[in-house]
């Protein structure tokens, strides 16, 4: 038994052996998100970084398969010689916490996703098969790595944002794309969040094949090295499609203001920024709230908040994923997120940052109602029937 | 036809038909079905060699009934197995003898369209090309288009994962269907998603799409909807073979271009549909590619152009590409005619739907043809050569004694291929009871208990759909059981059912 495996067949003896033993564990990679989720207590630590290796590339079929604990930035490497991405763009926590994108396992089981997420999906979107290890201690696969497949229940995609709690994945199969020949910022300046909103979703209703659309209000835009609130479109593809598309696009936008456009590595950083919330990471003692609500709900979600307390906030995804840092003393800003997403009719807040004590306190994932909280208890029951997988990270109310 | 074996009926259950419908009546007043008369049109969905008549079908109109009749059947041990509009290919909404037949299709509104936020919000009962009628007028459209688009309700292509032709660039309807309302057995109504990404925690919505009817009843469905784009062009190919076609395919990803839709037919299938259409397909072709590019006229114009010249640098025999949108309809028709061109040269058909990885695919071809000698049955292929979704289409005479019992073993034959291969029992018709057998060749007993434990998560007394996706269904307390010795847990051998 080892707690440094580096085969699914020693996960099944570490999980058979806590559950034997009734010794909880805590799931580790490369410890990118381990300052995410409820503070852990003593559990032992079961150390994945060491499962690694690209198992399966193939580039004409879009298909790669690799050991949860590869690193993300090593797999993007390969896939980037051959001119493919991860198209989710999944986020790197550099700015937030300090460490980077972790491994291709932790990506997936968060299900964290950039910019690209409104044209492309999510990570979870780009999972076609998982291999995993579940609280019984039983290695079991779904999906498979074909892109059309409904044999049986999706679980390959089904266990993406369970963040470790009912299963080790020791394996997974991702579908991978081209990468787009050229990419082309579109710039408005100026613009109010309300207006920003509107700009965008008219760009995302037309067709421009938008693949980000971000807003940052003032604060967050200067540390982008803006001069004023800067409105971003990206569009991606071939180069001749990329140059008419802007200038149509620019054409649309015209009342609401003038459109610049940055182009290259330029771009490319700004987008890398946005996807990782450089913008809000300092000061480092600021809590970071993560809110999925309706694209045009996000003004209104941002307008409350910093309305009942001091707050920078960053736009993505068209308006609909508000990035908010505020102090993290009391509640750090729950209930009044909490309330705004709720009077939005739906979506979800989650704490991305903030202080152990804080993450102690209040619920770091969103709550949920009864029903579906009930719903999600069975589920973790028949996976894990004695809590041995992450049991605090997704723990709700102390 | 030798009919998968369903779980037993309970007589008890029979004997109380006339109780349960008089139970169900006072949820529905007028929703409840009960002559025999009138539930012959319920007995089968799209797989129609199998039928069963079901205990009694009820029409719904409201969540509140939907959920005081599920709560009513859970209370009382009656089965419920969910229905769209009947389309299925694999038997997903077959009846039980001993079963309530539930029809979600009274809940036909399109309940709100939100052009700002993108999303559709539409009752299940709504047909998948419903939802684009609802919002083609300002220029926007729903992707997933299975070919039943014109009949097929969205609440079915929910429980199935629909796809069809552009799944490779615009995704099957798990990647397009964002929120679900839901009641589960018990009756509790949830919600899943909504106009907002992503969900918290696990991903129950992906459970949810692709589960075949057996973990909720969906009530109504929230769905991405997209820009038309501003053009579509296609491009006729043909090859002297299978293989240069499949060269041709992955030369055109290779280059990083990823077509709206990309077809391929072989020869039996070229011929039926040339016969049926008469749209001009090269006849002595060994395959024929329709490669569809969409997006912005010069996008398409440059996509074109590259595809036209790796084509031609693979040996096609002909390459022509679509110069209105009347020829692109052209090239679209034979395949989109198909089925029933095949329908046209053979009394019966027996379609599959396996997926394999795409370079496999004259491989599979060759094997099949071995096939088609040893059962004595032709075959014809159409294929989503994008995404590598296989659909045989297994050419019999069900008047001919033994025909189908050949055309049903060919069948199980090709798909215990696909998953030699690398691929999977069923792109996108569902496992069903048609597929249900096969489900060990893909998956081991321990692959299948966990995906059974989702089932007990949301329906522990199985009342949702049995006989359906699992071929053996163990109670959800003997899963439960730790029996834990070196790692591994053994299973009990149950029964079937």
């Amino acid at each position: 038994m080892t707690l440094t495996p580096s085969s699914a067949t020693d996960v099944v003896a570490a999980v058979a052996e806590a559950v034997a033993t009734r010794a909880p564990l805590v799931l580790r990679g490369l410890s990118s998100k381990a300052g995410i989720g409820r503070p852990d207590g003593n559990e032992r630590p079961l150390f994945l970084a060491g499962l690694t290796g690209v198992t399966l590339y193939e580039p004409e079929e879009l298909v790669l398969s690799a050991r949860a604990g590869t690193p993300v930035a090593e797999i993007e490497a390969l896939l980037d010689a051959r001119g493919q991405e991860l198209a989710f763009e999944p986020m790197s926590f550099a700015a937030l916490h300090g460490t980077g994108q972790g491994t291709l396992g932790g990506a997936v089981m968060a299900n964290q996703s950039g910019p690209r997420r409104i044209k492309m999906g999510a990570a979870r979107d780009h999972v076609l098969g998982v291999e995993a290890v579940s609280g019984r201690g039983e290695l079991f696969k779904a999906g498979g790595r074909v892109v059309k497949n409904v044999t049986g229940y999706d679980l390959a995609k089904g266990l993406c944002g369970s963040w470790g709690t009912l299963a080790v994945a020791t394996e997974l199969t991702v579908k991978v794309l081209p990468k787009a020949e050229t990419a082309a910022t579109l710039i408005l300046s100026g613009l109010e969040p309300a207006a920003a909103v509107k700009a965008l979703s008219a760009a995302l209703g037309s067709p421009a094949d938008v693949s980000g659309a971000a807003h940052l209000p003032a604060a967050a835009a200067a540390r982008a090295g803006f001069p004023t609130a800067a409105t971003l479109i990206r569009l991606e593809g071939f180069e001749p499609s990329v140059a008419a598309r802007f200038e149509r696009l620019a054409a649309l936008l015209k009342p609401f203001a003038p459109a610049d456009r940055l182009d290259g590595e330029a771009s490319a950083a700004l987008w890398r920024a946005i996807r990782d919330v450089a913008p809000l990471a300092e000061p480092a003692d600021r809590a970071i709230w993560r809110v999925s609500v309706a694209p045009t709900a996000g003004p209104s979600v941002a307008a409350a908040v910093t309305a009942s307390r001091p707050a920078d906030v960053l736009f993505d995804w068209g308006g609909g994923l508000v990035w908010i840092a505020t102090e993290a003393a009391g509640d750090g800003g729950a209930a009044a997120i909490r309330s705004a997403v709720a009077a939005t009719g739906g979506g979800h807040a989650t704490l991305i940052r903030g202080p152990a004590a804080l993450r102690e306190s209040v619920p770091v994932f969103q709550p949920q109602p009864a029903a579906l909280a009930a719903l999600g208890r069975r589920l973790k029951a028949e996976f894990d029937p004695l809590g041995i997988l992450n049991p605090a990270r997704m723990a709700g109310d102390a | 036809m030798s009919h998968p074996e369903m779980p037993p009926v309970d007589e008890a259950v029979i004997a109380r038909r006339g109780e349960i419908a008089a139970a169900l009546r006072r949820i529905v007043p007028n929703g409840v079905i009960d002559s025999a008369v009138a539930l012959k049109p319920y007995e089968s969905d799209g797989l129609t060699a199998y039928r069963t008549p079901p205990l009694l079908v009820v029409l719904p109109e409201t969540v509140a009934q939907v959920s005081a009749l599920l709560a009513w059947c859970h209370a009382h041990d009656v089965k419920v197995v969910p229905r769209g509009a009947g389309t299925s290919l694999s038997g997903g909404a077959l009846p039980l003898a001993d079963g309530v037949l539930l029809s979600m299709m009274k809940f036909n509104r399109v309940k709100e369209i939100d052009f700002d936020n993108r999303v559709a919000v539409v009752e299940p009962g709504v047909t998948n090309l419903g939802i684009t009628r609802a919002v083609e007028h300002a220029g926007f459209y729903y992707a997933p288009d299975p070919s039943s688009q014109i009949a097929c309700s969205i609440g079915g292509n929910v429980a199935e994962n629909s796809g069809g032709v552009h799944c490779l660039k615009y995704g099957l309807t798990t990647n397009n269907v964002l929120g679900v309302q839901l009641v589960l057995m018990t009756g509790e109504v949830v919600r899943l998603g909504g106009k907002h990404l992503d969900s918290e925690g696990v991903d129950l919505l992906a459970l949810i799409v692709g589960s075949e009817g057996l973990l909720g009843v969906v009530t109504e469905v929230t769905v991405r909807i997209l820009r038309a784009p501003e053009t579509a062009r296609a491009v006729l190919v043909a090859f002297a073979s299978s293989e240069a076609a499949g060269e041709c395919v992955a030369d055109i990803i290779a280059a990083g271009i990823i077509p709206g839709g990309m077809e391929m037919m072989d020869n039996p299938a070229i011929n039926a549909a040339e016969d049926f259409v008469n749209v001009g397909y090269p006849r002595d072709a060994e395959a024929l590619l329709i490669v569809e590019l969409d997006g912005p006229d010069v996008e398409v114009d440059h996509l074109l152009a590259r595809v036209e010249a790796i084509a031609r640098a693979r040996g096609a025999m002909e390459c022509r590409v679509s110069t209105s949108d009347a020829e692109r309809m052209a090239f679209w028709a034979g395949r989109k005619a198909a089925f029933p061109a095949v329908g046209r040269i053979s009394p019966d058909y027996y379609c599959m739907d396996g997926t394999i990885p795409r370079r496999q695919l004259p491989l599979v071809l060759a094997r099949m043809r071995e096939l088609s000698k040893v059962h004595g049955l032709r075959v014809a292929n159409v294929f989503h050569a994008g995404d590598g979704n296989l659909h045989p289409l297994i050419l019999y005479d069900a008047n001919v004694p033994g025909e189908l019992d050949r055309a049903e073993s060919f069948g199980a034959d090709i798909l215990r291929l696909c998953v030699e291969v690398g691929g999977v029992l069923t792109g996108e018709h569902g496992v069903g009871i048609e597929k249900r057998d096969l489900m060990p060749t893909m998956f081991s007993e321990v692959d299948l208990a966990h995906q059974i434990r989702v089932k007990c998560a949301f329906d522990e007394k199985h009342l949702l759909n049995p006989g359906k996706v699992f071929p053996e269904l163990h109670r959800c307390a003997e899963l439960g059981r730790m029996h834990v010795s070196g790692g591994r847990v053994p299973f009990p051998d149950i029964p079937r059912f």
